[in-house]
């Protein structure tokens, strides 16, 4: 008849450390493939709609005209599948779960106007190239 | 090589086959409802790892009697079929009566609209 | 003859995980009749296929349970799999294999726990969910994430191990080996949890057989039934008995599961040692056309999975029949006769997981 079996594991947890981890004063480590939440590398998208489209659960929502990528935090599940098949790899999953929130609310990020390269102008007085 | 097959019966034949299945030693594995024009009703029976499943296609109007006089499990899986998909049971050994899952609307697998 | 009384358990109960209602008619404090009453978690998934196609409907069905989430998700894709025809990988079959044995031994190990705090032990408890935690590092490290893989598709799997991966697994569950040892001996040696299981609740081979006890509860019956002999995905080239004990008490379902973790650890080892060079996936091509009935071997017991697709790519119809819905009328059985006391412990004896059940 066996009696309180339980006494080594109790006793060397009495000398153990903690097993486990003062979270939130201690930073909790993610594993690199961690699925946390979706980035987006603006420049790189070209909106064609293909990781809406696949999204299965229509968190993503894509406007060409305004140059908007949009995504419902709340609703997306970090499938990756958007990553994949995005055709410039402009999508990454990054290891780090988005933030709690208090309402729901979509996330969205406008590509920035690209910048004409500035030639060398020509100062019609001076004829000298300025900046 | 483990089998599994499907053999169409009639639904007069459902009760003296399950009577049969019960004295050769089959146990109930499950019981499944599918929507076509009417009802596909499959009844799965399995012994030392071969499945055999009997299957009948009734209209929605027809009643069927239960099997739980045979087989006591079948009566959970005859009252999920009552209450989502609205197959007219009789006799069932313990019957909820159209409260086993708390639905908002009354066969949701199969709406009446 | 006592007064009768009806108490109604549940849905809310601290020892229960889940919402089951049921309710018990008492005589003094033995209960004569046990009436269940499911429902409160009905979400209406297999509803859900006439909206997502087959390809997206994996992660409707991942997403059954927590815990059997990834027997979910590989039951599905088997299915779909054999309806349309597709031979997947060698590779891809080992690996969700491996996959699906870590899910067993997490599973077991988590039932372990509950079972003691079933009846108050709750420093065993916590070390059995500490031991646990190892297993989900393992699938955070290899899948990216601890509960809901995301790993099966149509056609194979979406992720690889690399062969060091899988040498640093077999690593860290050898030397699990010996911690869970030592809980388990806890467990099957203890005179505290040896009196709360030992005689209790016990199911015959015969009632076991005509109520249709499946999974751990039924091989502790001694009915000899385990699906994985069927020799779906990898489990025709690995070597393993079903374990099967013959008392049908409480303390046999325990010891059942218990050894079931030593052969899942096990079989993980021949796994990772067979497991060919290959590629992971195939290319999909094609809508299912077939109806098609797959047996799975879930850490519950038997599960079913049934899908029937007519040419389009949304199937007609899904249905899962899982274990825990063919284990309810046993435990019923199991009920009746037994003491006030000895009803959360019965009810946790079928390892009852009621949002697969609902779905």
């Amino acid at each position: 008849m066996g009696v309180f079996k339980i006494g080594k594991m109790i006793i060397s947890s009495m000398f153990n450390k903690p097993a486990t981890l003062m979270y939130p004063v201690i930073a909790r480590v993610y594993t690199p493939i961690t699925r946390g939440h979706i980035d987006i590398a603006m420049d790189g998208c070209i909106f064609c709609g293909i990781c809406s489209k696949r999204c299965p659960t229509h968190a993503i929502v894509v406007e060409k005209p305004t140059k908007e990528w949009s995504i419902a935090r709340l609703q997306c599940i970090q499938c990756n599948c958007c990553v994949e098949v995005c055709p410039t790899k402009c999508l990454a999953m990054a290891n780090t779960y988005s933030p709690s929130v208090t309402e729901r609310s979509m996330d969205t990020f406008v590509q920035a106007p690209k910048e004409d390269v500035p030639k060398a102008v020509v100062d019609a007085t001076t004829d000298t190239p300025t900046a | 090589m483990h089998e599994n097959k499907i053999i169409g019966i009639e639904p007069a034949e459902l009760m003296e086959k399950a009577q049969k299945f019960k004295d050769e030693g089959y146990r109930l594995v499950q019981i499944c409802v599918t929507k076509v024009d009417g009802f596909e009703l499959s009844y799965s029976f399995d012994k030392d790892m071969d499945m055999t499943t009997l299957r009948m296609t009734i209209g929605e109007e027809v009643e069927i009697m239960s099997i739980s006089n045979i087989f006591f499990p079948a009566f959970l899986y005859e009252n999920e079929m009552k209450d989502l998909f609205g197959v007219k049971i009789t006799n069932i050994v313990l019957d909820f009566n159209g409260n086993l899952y708390k639905v908002a609307q009354k066969t949701p697998m199969n709406p009446k609209n | 003859m006592g007064k009768r009384t009806i108490i109604p358990f549940g849905p809310q109960h601290p020892v229960l995980p889940e919402p089951i209602h049921l309710d018990l008619v008492m005589e003094d404090e033995t209960v004569v009749e046990a009436i269940p009453s499911i429902g409160y978690i009905h979400r209406g998934l297999e509803k859900l296929v006439e909206k997502k196609d087959f390809i997206e409907y994996v992660y409707v069905a991942e997403r059954i349970c927590g815990i059997c989430s990834f027997m979910h998700g590989m039951g599905y894709c088997q299915s779909v799999e054999h309806g349309m025809g597709l031979e997947i990988p060698r590779r891809a079959e080992y690996l969700r294999t491996i996959w699906a044995e870590l899910s067993r031994i997490h599973s077991h190990l988590l039932w372990l726990g509950l079972l003691a705090d079933g009846f108050g032990f709750e420093s065993l408890f916590m070390h059995s969910w500490r031991i646990r935690e190892k297993i989900l590092d393992i699938f955070e490290a290899t899948t990216g994430g601890r509960v809901i893989f995301s790993v099966c598709k149509v056609g194979g799997t979406r992720r690889d191990m690399s062969n060091d991966t899988l040498k640093d697994i077999v690593k860290t569950l050898t030397n699990m080996e010996a911690e869970v040892k030592e809980l388990c001996d806890v467990f099957v040696e203890d005179y505290t949890v040896k009196s709360r299981t030992v005689g209790v609740g016990v199911l015959t081979k015969q009632e076991a057989h005509d109520l249709g006890a499946v999974g751990p509860m039924g091989r502790a019956s001694g009915l000899p039934s385990d699906m994985r002999l069927l020799g779906y995905a990898a489990y025709d080239d690995l070597d393993f008995e079903p374990i099967i004990e013959t008392a049908g008490d409480s303390y046999a379902r325990t010891v059942v599961r218990i050894r079931e973790i030593y052969q899942a650890i096990d079989l993980i080892k021949q796994a990772a040692a067979k497991i060919p060079d290959g590629e992971i996936s195939v290319k999909v091509t094609g809508v299912p056309n077939a109806e098609i009935f797959e047996r799975l071997e879930q850490p519950r017991g038997e599960v079913i999975y049934y899908t029937k697709g007519i040419g389009t790519k949304f199937l007609e119809r899904v249905r899962v029949r899982t274990p825990t819905f063919a284990n309810v009328p046993p435990m019923i059985k199991t009920l009746q006769g037994c003491d006030l006391a000895d009803v959360p412990i019965l009810i946790l004896t079928i390892d009852p997981c009621i949002s697969c059940t609902e779905r």
